[in-house]
């Protein structure tokens, strides 16, 4: 024996260990069935809790975002399009030396300080996989400069994406608008469930409007991650659905066309197809490039635009008010007629100036004209915007009843048109003035208003819409700037009927008598705009009109020398072509333009032009329709 | 009752290859047990890390080497263990003073030690000599043990039991301690005085707290409410409870585990491949393997009741029992009812040293199985 224990002491040691030995073993076993009774909770009773846990882990719903929508002018000349941009992107765990990376680049491309901090930050805070941008918008140079150099730089990828683009740049800003980064207000507004994994929303004009056709449905795809994030495989997709495309009224051509016509004046060209409400151009000078919002604008340019000598970013078409000025005349004078307190052909003398009846001041209402008009009847004070006809009619109406009429033409009201944010303009009246002034309406401030001065303020668009309903002879439309919707889910075309609400004249006739009288004004001897008649080869009705912008003191001169600019007379004209069935009506408004007549021409050139692009058109319709008369008179005659 | 075990256990013994390894002094009803958890290891170890064959590869040299080691220890005479048991001790705790004074740094402890040759863990070996000391110190004291002689047993546990968990190595410490303590369990501590210890260390729990790093302490807390800290220390937990609650009761299948193949599960070839196996098998599987396993301890339980002498019981006694320490404190912790301590799953987690130690104890109790036919015969 090894060991110097004792034999009994040893046995009875023996049988002890064999005790404590099976008593292990008892242990042991009950601990194991503790173990796989932990396992049967986690893995029975609670099975499901866990199944569910476990595919959270690995399945990720990524969004889809969807196509933006495209926008068109009426011929399908693209206005907003997607364009592809180009980024210079790094994957950091492609990458072996990230500063020897980065150093190299720089070297190829310009990357701002700010970009590389920026590229740092993120380089800290994201997985090693995913990409991050180093510049963004690269240009071709740059694209064709990186591609050569691509086998230096391991994990640098130049990614493209699209991109908001519009290529017509400053023309259509005003009209199409633009989409910017969706910020922290609208992401209250949203369905922030179609907007995940969107990244632009329409800001301004008709890319807001129309947010919700262009937007499209986001597509969902369900993807196995690994516990990194890193996409293994797509499980499941539902494609995106592309927004619908936009087709406009707007005329590129016509458009470009007033914007130029308007040379130097900031100001607004409104033209609408008075039986539609097509809006065919819709100019707000000076425009601003669109493009520069989409990628986010610089502090810089923004102040620039927003606070520059002309504030290109104000959209005078909708929120620019301006007194109408003897654009105006042509309404009152209907209403006058109307009502009955003027005959077409009755007249007055016109002496330079006007006397108010019952008024111990004395005070001399001026007409443009010092030496006066002369006898002057409705034609006559149309065609050579006679002050003190229409001092008198305004006189005789009296301002609540010239109120209730010009509000049929839709003065004071918003016209409707599908962009945001239109102002109402003021049509003055006694209640009005008690509600806003707290005080009574003198009689004097009728006289004004009579002549379209005062507190009567009209935006660019009312006074277009107003002019078609007068071209159409009493159709007053919603302007429209959509024309169809091209639905991109069934490929079918969505329009919308016009809109209208009809004004009905005691006389019919009286619409005539307003179209002859306001195509005296471009045709006749004596019309105000008669320099743009000349030579003209279809009749053309309209009527101009000069609103002051500060007022003259009594018997002081005017003197276009001396005034600055900025204090200059607003000119305006509105009118309508072919005089016998007009297919155009139009609104110029120019600041500081100093008078209308100079804004007749941009009026001319538009309905020329678009008779030229368009007349065709008419013209096939008018023989269909004929036919449709003939038809009918031999189903007559066969009775 | 031992008599009817003993016939099931040798009942083949006639066979020439039975007879070839008793003369290897290789057990074989423990060596089948031992390969078939092996085998279902390296199926595993193939899931865990992405069909990798590579890995696979290595594991099978290891085990390889670990199963020459196991052969070479089976070799030596139990004797031979027992005039070493001091020296080995003595070594072993200069060795790991050495490890704190000049020992390499590595994932943030102080357990290597650079021999210029192979790097190697000192604290690894005491779990083996720690037992072996401590039968070597008990088998000669009169029985059972006196006062002193307990608590010379307990100086020379918790001597080496510091010096591991001072590097620190809580997983470690805490198996040699394990080890030390079934010696003087099996040694024939008196139960009166086995209870009131563990009341008494029970009572001692807020002493030993204070004396733990933080991030042990955080382990702890986490064990109680993985939650509370989903991201950080609490997401291997919760990883693996996802891993093991998803796989239900007939799992994912072979490779097809989700949790598993995409990573999910932390550190999933080494202390954390239980949770692969039961995500990927479900509680089927894993009454499978408990039992393979169970199979092994009470393999190693039935050689130190059949020992012929006190220290190759204590020494068998222990070894079979540390075992069974290592898997249920790995199943535990990865199941989340045991803070996360560096155990590996024994003899399928991926990695060498610890393989090593473990088939070295195999190889002793071998020894000792062959020692107790050889006096038999």
């Amino acid at each position: 024996m090894p060991y110097r224990s004792h034999y009994s002491d040893h046995s009875y040691q023996a049988s002890i260990f064999k005790f404590r030995a099976i008593v292990a073993a008892i242990i042991c076993l009950l601990m194991l069935a503790g173990l796989l009774f932990r396992l049967a909770w986690l893995q029975i009773v609670d099975y499901k809790h866990f199944a569910d846990l476990s595919e959270n882990n690995r399945i990720r719903l990524m969004e889809l975002p969807p196509t933006r929508g495209l926008i068109y002018d009426r011929n399908g000349v693209v206005l907003a399009e997607n364009k592809p941009t180009f980024h210079l992107e790094i994957t950091p765990e492609q990458v072996d030396d990230m500063d020897a990376t980065l150093e190299g680049l720089s070297e190829i491309v310009a990357i701002s300080e700010s970009e590389m901090e920026r590229f740092k930050e993120q380089l800290r805070v994201r997985r090693s996989f995913q990409r991050i941008s180093l510049r963004t918008r690269l240009n071709e140079d740059e694209v064709a400069r990186l591609a050569v150099n691509r086998h230096r730089f391991p994990g640098m990828d130049i990614n493209a994406r699209l991109s908001r683009f519009y290529p017509q740049g400053e023309a259509m800003a005003h009209a199409v608008g633009y989409v910017g980064r969706i910020n922290q207000k609208e992401l209250t507004v949203i369905d922030e469930g179609n907007y995940r994994g969107t990244t632009h929303i329409g800001k301004t004009g008709m890319e807001k409007y129309y947010e919700a056709e262009l937007h499209g449905q986001v597509g969902r795809q369900k993807v196995e991650v690994n516990a990194q994030g890193r996409v293994l495989r797509v499980i499941d997709k539902v494609a995106p659905v592309a927004g619908n495309d936009l087709t406009l009224n707007l005329d590129i051509e016509l458009q470009q066309m007033a914007e130029q016509a308007l040379g130097d004046f900031a100001g607004s060209v409104i033209a609408i197809e008075p039986h539609s409400g097509a809006v065919v151009v819709f100019v707000s000078k000076p425009g601003f490039d669109p493009n520069l919002f989409v990628h986010g604008i610089s502090h810089k340019n923004y102040n620039a635009l927003s606070h520059g000598v002309y504030k290109p970013l104000f959209n005078r078409a909708l929120f620019g008010q301006y007194p109408p000025g003897s654009t105006f005349k042509p309404f009152i004078a209907l209403a006058g007629i109307e009502q009955r307190r003027f005959g077409v052909k009755e007249s007055l003398y016109c002496r330079g100036h006007y006397l108010l009846p019952d008024d111990d001041t004395e005070r001399k209402y001026r007409d443009w004209k010092k030496e006066g008009h002369g006898t002057v009847d409705l034609s006559k004070a149309i065609e050579q915007s006679c002050d003190v006809y229409f001092y008198e009619l305004a006189y005789r109406m009296g301002i609540d009843s010239m109120h209730d009429f010009l509000a049929q033409f839709g003065f004071g009201e918003k016209t409707g048109i599908d962009l945001l944010g239109e102002r109402r303009g003021l049509l003055p009246s006694t209640d009005w003035k008690k509600k806003k002034k707290g005080i009574v309406w003198y009689p004097g401030e009728t006289l004004i208003a009579g002549i379209g001065q005062g507190y009567m303020l009209t935006t660019p668009v009312q006074l277009a819409v107003a002019t078609a309903a007068l071209a159409s002879r009493g159709e007053k439309i919603v302007p429209r700037l959509l024309k169809e919707v091209h639905v991109s889910t069934d490929d079918t075309i969505r329009s919308r009927e016009p809109s209208k609400t009809m004004i009905k004249l005691r006389r019919d006739s009286h619409w005539d008598v307003m179209f002859k009288a306001m195509q005296k004004v471009v045709h006749g001897t004596w019309g105000t705009a008669r320099a743009t008649g000349w030579g003209m080869k279809f009749k053309m009705a309209g009527k101009t009109g000069t609103a002051q912008v500060f007022g003259i003191a009594q018997d002081e001169e005017y003197d276009e020398e001396t005034v600055a600019k900025k204090l200059r007379d607003h000119g305006l004209f509105i009118g309508f072509g072919p005089a016998d069935d007009p297919v155009l009506a139009v609104a110029v408004v120019a600041e500081n333009g100093e008078h209308g007549s100079k804004m007749a021409p941009i009026a001319r050139d538009l309905i020329k032009r678009y008779m030229e692009k368009y007349s065709a058109l008419s013209s096939n319709k008018k023989v269909s329709s004929g036919l449709s008369e003939n038809e009918l008179h031999t189903a007559h005659s066969d009775h | 009752m031992l008599s009817t075990s003993t016939q099931f256990f040798e009942s083949d013994y006639q066979s020439r290859t039975s007879r070839f390894l008793t003369y290897l002094h290789i057990d074989p009803v423990l060596l089948t047990g031992l390969l078939l958890l092996m085998a279902a290891g390296l199926g595993i170890l193939y899931s865990a890390s992405d069909g990798s064959i590579e890995l696979v590869q290595r594991q099978v040299i290891r085990l390889s080497i670990a199963f020459a080691v196991m052969f070479f220890v089976a070799q030596i005479p139990q004797h031979t263990l027992y005039l070493w048991a001091p020296w080995f001790f003595a070594f072993g705790i200069i060795l790991l003073i050495l490890v704190l004074v000049a020992g390499d740094v590595g994932k943030g402890a102080q357990r290597w030690l650079n021999l210029y040759v192979i790097r190697f863990q000192p604290s690894e070996m005491m779990k083996l000599v720690t037992p072996m000391m401590l039968a070597w110190y008990l088998c000669e004291k009169p029985f059972p043990p006196k006062v002193i002689p307990l608590i010379i047993s307990l100086v020379l546990v918790v001597l080496p039991t510091m010096l591991i968990a001072r590097q620190p190595d809580l997983g470690t410490s805490l198996l040699v301690a394990a080890a030390g303590f079934f010696v003087v369990f099996f040694g024939g501590i008196r139960w009166r005085i086995l209870f009131g210890s563990i009341f008494t260390m029970l009572a001692l729990i807020p002493v030993l707290w204070q004396f733990m790093h933080d991030y042990q302490k955080q382990r702890v807390l986490t064990l109680f409410d993985p939650e509370s800290d989903p991201l950080g220390s609490g997401y291997h937990i919760i990883q693996s409870m996802i891993a093991i609650g998803s796989g239900g009761i007939y799992g994912k299948g072979w490779l097809n585990g989700t949790q598993s193949q995409l990573d999910f599960i932390p550190e999933r070839t080494t202390d954390f491949i239980f949770a692969v196996f039961a995500e990927e098998f479900g509680i089927m599987g894993a009454i499978v393997l408990l039992s393979l396993y169970a199979f092994i301890i009470i393999r190693g339980l039935y050689i130190a009741a059949t020992a012929q002498d006190s220290f190759g019981r204590l020494l068998a006694g222990s070894l079979s029992m540390t075992f069974f320490v290592y898997l249920f404190v790995n199943v535990g912790m990865v199941s989340g009812i045991l803070p996360v301590v560096g155990v590996p799953l024994p003899l399928v987690s991926y990695g060498g040293t610890s393989m090593v130690t473990l088939m070295a104890g195999f190889g002793m109790l071998m020894s000792i199985s062959s020692n107790r036919r050889l006096i038999a015969k």
